[in-house]
């Protein structure tokens, strides 16, 4: 189960991803995170991982997917607080993220 | 080598299910005190091995998905994950990484290549039309004395 919230800045926009993003949870969160890109076409799509406890190659899918979709309106997209469970798998897919780590996990 | 503890789960190759197996064997495992991080590849791995039944083996139909979890002497953990679905016609290529079947928009290819990066040992056996097992080994890290 996961969720996003959404928030904005001049022309980033902020998506605050928490819960536990699986191949279940990304289709909702993909459906979201199109929506907010289609109706707001930010120039950048900051997707916080920071509320994220778990996540598989699903997450991975989801990250390179939107970034497609971003870089097709003109934009892109930047990951930022990923815990480190997350960052074995986004290293894996060599997906930058930022220095500050997230969540509450040690 | 016998098993010093052992559990099988049945259940149905349902998105919503990936959640409760890797739950179910993290709940399991919880006794055997594993680190965080081993706890968190394993989950992972076992998330990556139920999806792929979720979304390859029963590309058009709910079916069964076995998991069977076992803690061997020397704390090696084993995870089998069974469907009887449509099988992996060539094993070795669909272990590469980046290869994938699935939608390439939203799948990126990579569930055998973090099982392969999070546990010490995967094991894939497959027929056409019979279904597939992968088997999942890690040794836990040896418990701290305090």
């Amino acid at each position: 189960m996961a969720n996003v919230s959404f928030s904005a800045a001049g022309d980033t926009l902020y998506a605050y991803l928490a819960g536990e993003i699986d191949h279940d949870a990304a289709q909702s969160l993909r459906l979201a995170l199109d929506d907010a890109l289609a109706s707001r076409s930010p120039r950048t799509l900051v997707l916080d991982f920071g509320g994220v406890g778990f996540m598989d190659s699903s997450g991975v899918g989801l990250i390179l997917g939107r970034q497609r979709r971003a870089q097709a309106l003109g934009g892109g997209i930047r990951v930022q607080h990923a815990p480190r469970q997350l960052r074995r798998v986004l290293d894996l897919a060599r997906i930058p993220y930022g220095s500050e780590e997230g969540g509450t996990n040690p | 080598m016998k098993a010093e503890n052992s559990a099988r789960i049945q259940f149905d190759s349902l998105s919503v299910n990936e959640g409760f197996a890797r739950g179910a064997v993290a709940a399991f495992l919880a006794r055997y005190d594993p680190t965080v991080p081993q706890l968190a590849d394993i989950k992972t791995a076992v998330s990556e091995a139920v999806t792929n039944c979720i979304v390859h083996a029963y590309p058009d139909r709910v079916g069964p998905i076995t998991m069977t979890v076992a803690v061997y002497p020397g704390r090696l953990v084993r995870i089998t994950v069974t469907d009887k679905g449509v099988g992996i016609p060539d094993v070795r290529r669909a272990m590469e990484p980046l290869y994938t079947t699935g939608d390439p928009e939203e799948r990126s290819g990579l569930g055998f290549a973090v099982m392969q990066s999070f546990m010490d040992g995967v094991r894939v056996a497959s027929r056409p039309a019979r279904g597939t097992r992968v088997t999942l080994t890690k040794r836990l890290a040896a418990k701290e004395d305090t």
